[in-house]
């Protein structure tokens, strides 16, 4: 693999269309209108055509309007078939953009013979020939694609800065935006007109469908990864420039890692699929959001559940045979609690750990400290119980599976409170003693759930 | 009998109902199909037995003639294909667009490309031919039914939504197969070229066992989509139903799933990846507009799906620079825009239509309620008025302009409408006098108006100063049975020309 200074031009142009479109694109995927950046981009195609029929020529200018007209047209009429017709979103974008795509190609076949216009260079894009394409730019000279595409970024910049405050409340709470006086309809069409303006000037870099890529893709990996609005549009922004840079890396070194001749693959092609990997990364990984880090809380809330079930458990059976401590075979406890043994042999160490129960061989035993903690797991389960048939009517016979529930996530002053609501809160339903709060025998050194 | 053993009569009555209405819904589906067999067999033996004539046509006439009436043996392969693909494509495009999932079919028509890619990549490899299309297809199908798996999870396990699931796995998809297809054109054996044609599609260079190929597919998804009616139908409107009586909502949305990556693989072909969505969505949607009955909306929409496809590949077979499947979707989108207009269900003008009408007649009963109310506080008020009584009386402009707030001009209009049709006469100077018919209907709006005012008094606890807005909107549209139980509620029902006095004030409101 070579880099040579085109390949960096490349980069910085892929970089520039990426960041304009993450940009837009996190407010379209907050809005729930990422498919109008697809429909947008599809239908761009006639308008392209159109300029060049009327002006019979490849001026970039008079393309660049033709496309941009249709482009808002496009969210014109989706919204008027949607209006007008009563059809559902979805399919009042679908007739609308493969119509206009349709209408697009037509145009463009009947010009093939004078005009050189590949439609397939529309879908996907050429952004590996725009070095070539250079003008005089601030004294330096520059691919025209990275300057025009430095121009939309400045403009989406100003435009998101200074709208910043109506754009983000419109985007969260339209009703709200209309009473405080902000056209939500201006602030979506003004949005749409800034998504085709960077459509049309990326089209030509990645390809009218990778754009879609570039818009959403980064947008929605920032999603997973942050609650605020700003870092989420700074990290869309960061995505997308890694996604050009390790996407056009790729395109150069994939092909001769798979034994397929030096040239390169599709740059923008292969900047999607970056961006998808990224994406998948972001959904297994996310801090708060990941699927892994749902699934370790879930997992650390199971353990937890396990560790205060068997000192629940223990306390229980010291209770009924009226003497402590009492020692209870490992296996018989894991069928009673019907746990995983893993489970229980991890929650079983970090019991002992804690000091909460003894190990004798292949048995457990609550230690002094641990029986504080059961105390306080069983008072808090027998006072739902109390509340649950007292308060709020439920038969004595169903109580016990709902509080086995709550048991876990009650804190000290939720037990307290019960307590103080619980007129009869020496016994529960079942006739079993209430145990004292542990607070009161001694020092209670922690809770046993954590506060919701 | 006791109420109970009645009740429970009906009920089992109903549910007998229900119970045969399925079996006899499997019937009428069988029926259908077998018609469609025929049906179809029929037209394939007719194509064949036409002769084919002599492609020296001299005049653009009979060229259009020629293709109109597939004269041309090729033309003939083209135009039934497309039709068939249209035809199908309606059918299920119509229960995707009831389920909501219209875009589905744009990310499983782009989602497409890489296996096309790949199945061509694995195919060289092996030393098999890249180009077979069967394999090509599968390849396609098996990625696109991967998309659609993949927008499920997204949607499942993230926080993203729908829109922004299609829109990921399609621009994502589309770019991997940008890449393998690049790669594709680089191996070293077998060459790749076409494979892009499957974007745009090629719908000219169509072969015999292209068109048997969709044929077939076409049948096996209509007799499919007839064997599931009653399931997607239960899916479409009432999901929750579904899986409360026991059917797994998920299997009916696979099944669709499928029903739709068929067509969708079998479009790729003949119109491109892009474009058979259209063929998806658009018919479906423009058949709703005819119709709020399921089956005529199908049949509908199977017929639009058709006609396009025939017009559309027969237009641009008269000129050598149109490509057939943009055309086809022009021609959709052509009925598409018609429906819209016209559709007689939820077309645009009729509603517009229904609406004038609507407040037109509104406008007439204000101008009769008003001209009642201004004959009525001329009296003491303390009884009835009688219709003979309100011809006997005439009302001058004047008196009825500050009744409402409506302008000179709509006042005059509507008055000189109500004398055309005979509610009023001119009694004089711009004076106005009620006609027996007009008497007759402004008893009735004044009467349900005060029907109204005295049951949201008595029943809803509404203070009489309020309840003349309420009423001045629902006196137009109450229903006969309505007032005849508001009637028996009120114990207005002796005599249908009683007005009963008014709960408040008249004029006051307004001046």
């Amino acid at each position: 693999m070579t880099w040579h200074s085109y390949d960096t031009w490349v980069v910085v142009t892929g970089a520039l269309c990426a960041a304009s479109c993450a940009l837009l694109g996190s407010f379209l995927v907050l809005r729930k209108m990422s498919m109008m950046g697809d429909a947008i981009s599809h239908s761009v195609l006639p308008g392209l055509a159109a300029a060049f029929l009327l002006t019979g020529e490849r001026t970039s200018l008079a393309m660049f309007l033709g496309a941009v007209v249709v482009g808002i047209l496009t969210a014109l009429l989706t919204q008027w078939v949607q209006s007008y017709g009563r059809v559902d979103r979805g399919a009042s974008m679908g007739v609308v953009f493969t119509t206009l795509f349709a209408v697009g190609l037509i145009m463009i076949v009947q010009a093939a013979d004078r005009v050189d216009l590949d439609p397939g260079c529309v879908l996907y894009g050429a952004i590996e020939l725009v070095p070539i394409d250079t003008i005089q730019f601030v004294g330096f000279t520059v691919p025209r694609a990275a300057a025009t595409l430095a121009i939309v970024l400045l403009i989406n910049i100003a435009v998101v800065g200074f709208f910043y405050k109506e754009l983000k409340i419109t985007s969260f709470d339209p009703a709200l935006a209309t009473t405080l006086g902000i056209n939500a309809s201006m602030m979506h069409y003004l949005l749409m007109t800034l998504v085709a303006v960077t459509t049309v000037a990326s089209f030509e870099a990645i390809g009218s469908i990778l754009v879609i890529a570039m818009l959403i893709v980064p947008a929605a990996c920032a999603l997973l990864l942050t609650d605020r609005l700003g870092v989420m549009i700074l990290l869309a922004v960061a995505v997308g420039v890694a996604c050009s840079a390790i996407g056009h890396a790729s395109a150069i070194a994939v092909p001769p890692a798979l034994g397929l001749g030096d040239l390169s693959a599709s740059t923008s092609g292969m900047m999607a699929v970056t961006a998808g990997t990224i994406f998948a990364v972001a959904i297994l990984l996310a801090p708060r959001h990941g699927l892994l880090a749902k699934w370790l809380s879930l997992w650390l809330l199971r353990l937890r559940v396990v560790r205060e079930d068997v000192m629940g458990l223990l306390y229980r059976l010291e209770e009924i045979e009226h003497r402590r401590p009492i020692t209870l075979d490992v296996r018989e406890m894991t069928t009673h609690l019907e746990r995983s043994t893993l489970l229980m042999r991890i929650a079983l160490m970090h019991l002992t750990r804690k000091g909460y129960i003894q190990r004798p061989v292949n048995a457990v035993a609550l230690t002094e400290a641990g029986r504080r903690r059961a105390v306080s797991i069983v008072r808090s389960h027998r006072l739902w119980e109390s509340y649950l048939h007292e308060q709020a009517s439920l038969p004595a016979d169903h109580v016990h599976g709902p509080a086995e529930r709550l048991e876990h996530i009650t804190d000290p002053q939720l037990r307290e409170a019960l307590a103080e609501a619980v007129p009869a809160r020496d016994f529960d339903p079942h006739g079993r003693p209430v145990p004292e709060a542990p607070e009161k025998i001694g020092n209670g050194d922690e809770e046993p759930g954590r506060s919701m | 009998m006791s109420e109970q053993d009645k009740k429970q009569k009906t009920e089992n009555r109903k549910r007998k109902v229900f119970r045969r209405w399925i079996p006899r819904q499997r019937l009428v589906n069988v029926l259908v199909m077998v018609f469609v067999l025929c049906a179809s067999f029929a037209t394939s033996a007719f194509a064949v037995s036409i002769p084919t004539i002599d492609h020296a046509a001299n005049s653009n006439f009979d060229d259009i003639l020629n293709i109109l009436f597939l004269r041309d043996y090729n033309t003939r392969l083209v135009v039934g294909s497309t039709a068939i693909l249209g035809a199908a494509g309606g059918m299920v495009g119509s229960f995707l667009l009831l389920r909501k999932r219209a875009l589905i079919s744009d990310v499983l028509s782009h989602a497409m490309l890489p296996g096309i890619g790949a199945a061509f990549i694995l195919a060289v490899t092996f030393g098999a031919n890249g180009k077979s299309l069967p394999f090509l297809l599968l390849g396609a199908l098996v990625s696109g039914l991967l998309g659609v798996g993949c927008v499920l999870f997204i949607r499942a396990f993230t926080r993203l939504k729908d829109d922004a699931a299609l829109g990921i796995v399609l621009s994502v998809f589309f770019g991997l197969g940008i890449v393998l297809l690049g790669f594709a054109q680089r191996m070293p054996e077998g060459s790749a070229a076409g494979l892009q044609s499957f974007i745009y599609g090629k719908s000219a260079s169509i072969i015999q066992s292209d068109l048997l190929l969709i044929g077939a597919v076409a049948l096996a998804v209509v007799i499919a989509t007839l064997l599931f009616f009653k399931e997607l139908t239960l899916l479409c409107f009432d999901e929750q139903f579904a899986g409360a009586i026991g059917w797994r909502p998920v299997l009916m949305d696979v099944v669709l799933m499928a029903l739709v990556a068929v067509v969708t693989v079998v479009g790729l072909q003949s119109v491109g990846l892009i474009l058979v969505i259209a063929l998806l969505i658009i018919p479906a949607t423009a058949a709703r507009f005819w119709t709020d009955r399921l089956r005529i909306m199908i049949i509908g929409a199977t017929v639009i799906g058709a006609l396009s496809g025939w017009l559309g590949s027969s237009i641009s077979a008269l000129k050598p620079n149109l490509p057939a499947g943009a055309v086809i979707v022009v021609v959709c989108a052509g009925f598409f825009i018609v429906s819209l207009l016209f559709g007689p269900a939820r077309g645009a003008i009729p509603r517009v239509w229904l609406q004038v009408r609507t407040n037109s007649r509104i406008a007439r009963q204000h101008v009769l309620r008003a001209m009642y109310e201004i004959i009525e506080s001329q009296g003491d008020g303390s009884v009835a008025l009688d219709p003979s009584q309100l011809q006997r009386t005439d009302v001058g402009f004047d008196e009825l302009l500050p009744e409402r707030s409506w302008s000179q001009g709509h006042l005059l209009r509507k008055l000189r409408s109500a004398i055309q049709d005979g509610m009023l006469t001119r009694a004089g100077d711009s004076r106005y006098r009620l006609t027996a018919q007009g008497a007759i209907e402004a008893i009735r709006v004044v009467r349900n108006h005060r029907l109204w005012e005295v049951f949201l008094i008595t029943h809803a606890d509404i203070a009489p100063s309020h309840v003349d807005r309420d009423a001045d909107m629902i006196e137009h549209v109450l229903g006969n049975e309505l007032v005849q139980r508001l009637e028996k509620r009120l114990g207005e029902d002796r005599d249908a020309l009683h007005v009963p006095q008014s709960p408040h004030r008249i004029g006051g409101a307004l001046t």
